[in-house]
């Protein structure tokens, strides 16, 4: 069991938690822009999240925190 | 569940101004946690140098001065002098710390000044629109090396921890990048210890984090961090140039 | 009364610092304040301080905006020159509300110049040798006694009012000997610097020293805020020396080392029977203006001396508001005028009125 908490409005869209992440579950929401005008990061498969931070550790906005 | 990963406690939370995917933010991260690990945010002082980075003022918890361009290694001397018992660090980028400020940082280096050096280098001016930088690489096409950088007139640039490693005063000069998990997890090993030598004493230690200028560099995030791993990683081999601890044993 | 010593000016200023409660210094060799340094490479290891060596004059000023912003009463000293490389940090300084002393100790100028005495820094010191809206409280002895006297002053109301202070002092000042008491004030209390960025011991907010402001409307009214001081400087701390004005029909006025021979040229024409006086600046930020527009009620013209080309005299044309002629006489380049020479000035306007 594990997951992501994206702060959305602190997330500036960048990607690079989508690229670091190796099971390619993480997506962004092209319905929602936030404050900054950017689509943030969301878990698309949370079942498949192993909460191994590599997200997290990627993310320059400090903007992931992940729950084991 | 619990939470295995958060913010650090020595960030603020202002929210940062960097650019999308501008990797400033990770190694802002790394040094925050460093502090909070060595439980010294009462006692940290931060020096801002000038260029993108003068703003982490507002993002670092512990108390920040900041320094005209160049000269943040003198001013953390000065703040480092009136209170030895403070645990004092500067973050520069390449133009700050490799141009206008190459006297303050040899200087403070040669003295063995007895604080922690962050060095960002993104080969390139970020906050003033993308000008070449002393660490721009040859041939690389900046706003002011519109042909790329020609060594004929623009010279070669400068590998910093190749040339402050001679000096004696230095206790650690360490390069490397955050372009990945696992050399995230070894800058941040870089920058503890930078902070560790401060604490017993040691002298100067400077880490220099090879870092991305998306915006500058004209590419998406994801391309800045393969840029910086074919271009940047080549010229400036990561790894241990001088390090004290190392030679004690 | 503390036992009265000969004393170098140079050294003077260095132990006054240390007296005043300085333990941080500075430094970067330059004729003619060296000797200043050497002595603060003597003594401050004797009282627990810092003198450090800096790699250049901007080097040097920047360690002062460091141990500053750390809370410490700090300083450092040059010559022109060097003051001209130290101009970039005083102007943070200023900007970012803190204290510190500077001393010039000037020469010949511009560019290298030469390194005998001048007082052709004058404009650089009062009107802001860096950039922006700013000023820093210029003090100008002229003795050794005085030295002493505004080292001190300068470190407290530089405390008092967050910004930096200047002694303008010159090459003549700081190599001739006079007898001086230093004042016994080893172990004095030093104001508390509540804004200090000394660490927060997780008991306070962080403290961020600082003179970027991106959004305009901040950075004008911090700098409103900052004018507000500067007018309250400018109404109690002006200070100035009169001599022999009461009934003086020609005011010389002249600061420092000039002012030395103005007095002697004024004693001179008194024995002649001429009517003059001289004023005798001590702060030259803030100018003591109202001593000299109440000077200009009675008198009929006034005449600035200066060892430079003019620069003072500016001030003093508007202090008098064109109610009277101002007069200028100025050696420049390292060269002193004599009182002949003054007399000589004196002589010539008072032409007419003899």
């Amino acid at each position: 069991m594990a997951r992501i908490i994206v702060n959305e409005e602190t997330c500036k869209g960048c990607g690079l938690c989508a690229n670091a992440c190796p099971k390619k579950i993480i997506g962004f929401v092209k319905e929602k822009t936030n404050n900054k005008g950017y689509h943030p990061a969301r878990l698309m498969k949370p079942e498949e999240c192993v909460g191994c931070c590599a997200c997290a550790m990627m993310c320059p906005d400090m903007a992931i925190t992940v729950e084991r | 569940m619990g939470i295995v990963f958060e913010k650090p406690k020595a960030i603020t939370d202002v929210p940062m101004h960097y650019c999308p995917g501008c990797t400033h933010g990770i190694i802002h991260r790394l040094v925050a946690e460093a502090i909070d690990e060595l439980g010294v945010e009462g006692r940290a002082v931060g020096v801002a140098s000038v260029g993108c980075s003068v703003m982490s003022y507002d993002y670092f918890g512990c108390d920040m001065v900041q320094a005209p361009h160049g000269r943040a290694p003198a001013v953390a001397t000065g703040l480092k002098r009136a209170i030895p018992e403070n645990v004092v660090f500067t973050y520069q980028g390449d133009g700050d710390l490799a141009a206008i400020g190459t006297a303050e940082t040899v200087h403070a280096a040669t003295r063995g000044e007895n604080i922690t050096v962050i060095f960002v280098n993104n080969a390139i001016y970020g906050m003033t629109g993308g000008q070449m930088a002393p660490t721009s690489l040859p041939g690389q096409v900046t706003q002011t090396t519109p042909y790329g950088r020609d060594i004929k007139t623009a010279g070669y640039p400068i590998r910093v921890c190749e040339m402050l490693a001679t000096l004696d005063g230095v206790a650690l000069a360490q390069r490397v990048t955050v372009d990945s998990v696992r050399h995230i997890a070894e800058a941040k090993k870089a920058i503890k210890k930078a902070f560790q030598n401060q604490l017993e004493g040691r002298g100067y230690s400077i880490v220099e984090v090879l870092s991305t200028c998306p915006t500058n560099w004209g590419l998406s995030p994801v391309e800045a961090l393969d840029w910086l791993r074919s271009n940047m990683m080549p010229y400036y081999p990561l790894g241990v140039y001088k390090d004290v601890t190392k030679e004690e044993v | 009364m503390p036992e009265k010593v000969l004393m170098k000016g140079n050294e003077a200023l260095a132990e006054a610092a240390i007296q005043a409660g300085c333990r941080f210094f500075f430094g970067y060799p330059i004729t003619p304040q060296t000797e200043l340094a050497a002595y603060m490479s003597k003594r401050m290891p004797k009282v627990d301080g810092t003198y450090l060596q800096a790699e250049s004059e901007v080097a040097a000023i920047n360690m002062v905006l460091g141990a500053s912003a750390a809370g410490a009463r700090v300083m450092t000293s040059s010559s022109s020159p060097g003051v001209s490389l130290k101009s970039e940090g005083i102007s943070y300084i200023a900007g970012s509300d803190l204290p510190a002393v500077i001393i010039n100790v000037q020469r010949g100028g511009p560019g290298l110049g030469g390194i005998q005495p001048a007082q052709s820094d004058y404009w650089q010191a009062t009107k802001g040798g860096g950039h922006g809206d700013y000023h820093m409280m210029v003090f100008a002895p002229s003795t050794v006694q005085e030295m002493v006297d505004l080292v001190s002053d300068a470190f407290d109301l530089g405390d008092k009012y967050r910004m930096p202070a200047m002694i303008l002092a010159d090459g003549m000042l700081g190599q001739m000997m006079e007898p001086v008491a230093l004042p016994e004030s080893e172990g004095k209390a030093l104001p508390e610097k509540e804004w200090a960025a000394n660490g927060h011991q997780n008991k306070r907010e962080h403290h961020i020293i600082n003179s970027l402001y991106l959004q305009p409307q901040k950075l004008e009214e911090k700098i409103r805020e900052r004018y507000e001081r500067y007018h309250v400087i400018e109404e109690k701390e002006q200070r100035a020396e009169c001599y022999r004005t009461e009934d003086a029909d020609l005011v010389l006025v002249a600061y420092g080392a000039s002012s030395r021979i103005a007095r002697s040229a004024v004693n001179k024409a008194r024995e002649m029977g001429l009517k003059v006086g001289l004023i005798r600046p001590i702060t030259l930020w803030p100018f003591p203006t109202k001593a000299i527009a109440k000077a200009a009620k009675t008198a009929k013209a006034f005449l600035a001396v200066e060892m430079s080309m003019g620069q003072m005299v500016d001030d003093v044309k508007l202090a008098v508001q064109c109610s009277v002629p101002v007069h200028f006489y100025g050696r420049t380049g390292g060269i002193i005028p004599t009182p002949g020479e003054v007399l000589e000035q004196i002589e010539k306007i008072l032409g007419g009125d003899r």
